[in-house]
């Protein structure tokens, strides 16, 4: 079961900039965040929010400009390459588009079997090939498939490879990005499925980072709303659902189309674009296209995460 | 092995194509020419008959004799090997140098890809021909300084395609989801990048082998090649030019085994780059 206070990811104040010729970009702005070990935490935001860029950071996959991170409390900011190696074999990530993220003359086999060759040398031949059979089983794909490239499967059958690959060196924590949105709806619901049945029998722990907050209603237990590279509400999922509590997260449920609306559920609707990342405005991220009665204070000072009912956290003055 | 490939599908999907299939067979048949050239050639290609010079195509001489009597069909025999040698050699010259710049300048990009590749510009700003001769003319006639000649006057080329394939794929998702297995550098360039920009280089390689006997044959031509008696088909047009009026045979037959060799060469470039293409498969 969760544990309240057994974290297997923690970051803190995690700054990711990048220099740009027109300025430097602040695509993760000083995120804490805390996974527990067996959760699945979603992680929502628009398009160019960072979302994507902080999952990519959590695995090491870019270089964070600054900040602590944390797994099973070793260290795991900025590693060596030697220490790299043993942190991924705990760490993986699935990538969004299944028809990019795979090498497209690389069968089944050899693609499954890629991130064994190359961190599980002790294995023989032998036992990899069984390894790649029992994953492929584990993820749903026939075996009769394993000599397929890519381009003859669909892409609920290329995601599954991309598990696959991700769960052969037994990890125990995984960064979902955006694993289903590349796929149709009725594929999405296989993957899903499939997700939670891994997240049971192995005991992983989930980042799922999404755009899509229907997909992330049924998977979380937990969902962190992000905005401009901070990270502005943070609540277990039914009292973010029902219990918003920051104007953008607000405003974001208000976007979710429901049929047979009631009148009195009014739809935000905000006003203005986002701000650019390369100069965030210094206070609030959300004060240009907040609705709420905005004080100075909003307008200068960044607002801290802070608890406004047990477990829940939103970064707004004019809150709780 | 991800890029092995069965060779007997590997053939039929080539033979789909019939001009495909035609450069495939007539290379294997020059290629089985110049390794049999001392069987099959009906004379020696030194050997002369000073009584029956610039003789037209006979029964004895099929393809008639040159100024010393030489037959032309054994001279071509044996040329083909020069001609395949330096062909295949010389490209494999500028494909490993080439590809090797290419590869690290598109991957690594910045300060090291705007060195190497600036001193590739300066190479491309010669024409390829000239800077052939030119080395060729340094380092002296021979059969090892012409391969050499050609191969490094062909060098930026191949880098310029290596790199342009590199930098398209090196931002492709699997590249990423590779490093995130613990794939290497090196490992990346060679296992996924290279792999998949193999294509264009093929097609560019076999294309190469062509331009690279067209040159020389070319620097034979104009004498920087193999000295004489040795037989190269180029050096063989050049002398044939004088007699052509009268005897265009010492001319056309040297041209028919240049021309025929390249056509079949890019044939198969082209079959081989749709073949190649697992996306093509049926």
């Amino acid at each position: 079961m969760i544990k309240e206070n057994d974290y297997i990811l923690t970051t803190e104040s995690l700054y990711k900039e990048f220099k740009t010729k027109k300025g430097v970009v602040h695509a993760v702005d000083g995120v804490d965040l805390a996974i527990r070990r067996g959760e699945t935490l979603g992680l929502v935001g628009e398009s160019g929010c960072g979302k994507s860029t902080l999952g990519r950071v959590i695995v090491n996959l870019i270089e964070a400009t600054s900040g602590k991170m944390e797994a099973n409390g070793e260290d795991i900011i900025n590693p060596s390459r030697k220490r790299l190696k043993q942190i991924r074999k705990n760490m993986q990530i699935v990538f969004q588009d299944p028809y990019s993220s795979l090498d497209p003359r690389m069968n089944v086999k050899d693609l499954i079997q890629e991130p064994l060759r190359l961190n599980a040398k002790e294995l023989s031949r032998e036992a990899q090939d069984n390894r790649v059979l029992e994953l492929m089983d584990i993820v749903g794909l026939s075996r009769s498939r394993i000599n397929a490239y890519p381009h003859e499967l669909d892409g609920g059958r290329r995601q599954r490879i991309g598990i696959a690959r991700a769960l052969s060196l037994n990890p125990s924590f995984l960064v979902l990005d955006e694993p289903v949105s590349a796929l149709d709806v009725c594929i999405q619901a296989q993957i899903l499925n499939l997700l939670k049945d891994l997240q049971n029998e192995f005991e992983l722990t989930y980042l799922f980072i999404t755009h899509d907050l229907s997909v992330v209603h049924h998977v979380s237990d937990r969902i962190a709303v992000m905005y401009l590279g901070k990270i502005v509400e943070i609540a277990d999922y039914k009292n973010i659902f029902t219990n918003p509590s920051h104007p953008y997260t607000q405003a974001l449920l208000s976007a979710i189309s429901v049929i047979n609306k009631k009148d009195s559920q009014k739809k935000i609707i905000l006003e203005g674009d986002v701000p650019s990342p390369i100069n965030p405005p210094p206070g609030c991220r959300f004060e240009g296209r907040c609705f709420l009665n905005k004080t100075e204070q909003c307008r200068s000072e960044a607002p801290p995460l802070k608890e406004i009912a047990p477990g829940h956290f939103a970064a707004c003055y004019l809150i709780g | 092995m991800s890029t092995k490939i069965n060779f007997i599908p590997f053939i039929k999907r080539l033979s789909r194509s019939k001009t495909a299939f035609f450069g495939l067979i007539f290379l294997c048949f020059m290629l089985l020419v110049a390794i049999f050239a001392g069987v099959i050639a009906p004379y020696a290609f030194s050997e002369q008959d000073l009584l029956n010079t610039l003789a037209t195509p006979s029964m004895e001489h099929p393809f008639g004799t040159d100024e010393f009597g030489r037959d032309v069909l054994s001279r071509i025999i044996y040329g083909s090997r020069i001609s395949l040698l330096v062909g295949f050699i010389s490209v494999a010259i500028a494909l490993v140098f080439g590809g090797f710049l290419g590869a690290v300048a598109g991957f690594f990009g910045g300060r090291t890809d705007h060195y190497i590749m600036r001193v590739m510009d300066v190479f491309l700003a010669i024409p390829q021909l000239l800077f052939a001769i030119s080395v060729a003319a340094t380092l002296g006639p021979g059969l090892g300084n012409l391969m050499l000649a050609v191969g490094v006057a062909a060098i930026p080329q191949y880098a310029r395609v290596v790199r342009a394939g590199v930098l398209s794929i090196r931002s492709l998702d699997y590249i990423e989801a590779s490093t995130a297995s613990g794939g290497g550098k090196f490992y990346i360039i060679f296992k996924h990048i290279l792999p998949n920009c193999a294509a264009p280089l093929i097609v560019q390689s076999t294309l190469g082998v062509a331009f690279a006997i067209l040159v020389a044959a070319g620097l034979s031509f104009i004498g920087l090649g193999l000295e004489p008696p040795n037989p190269e088909w180029g050096a063989m047009l050049s002398t044939g030019r004088e007699y052509i009026r009268d005897f265009p045979h010492l001319t056309i037959f040297p041209g028919l085994a240049i021309m025929l060799t390249i056509l079949s060469l890019n044939f198969l470039g082209d079959g081989l780059r749709d073949v190649l293409d697992p996306k093509l498969r049926r």
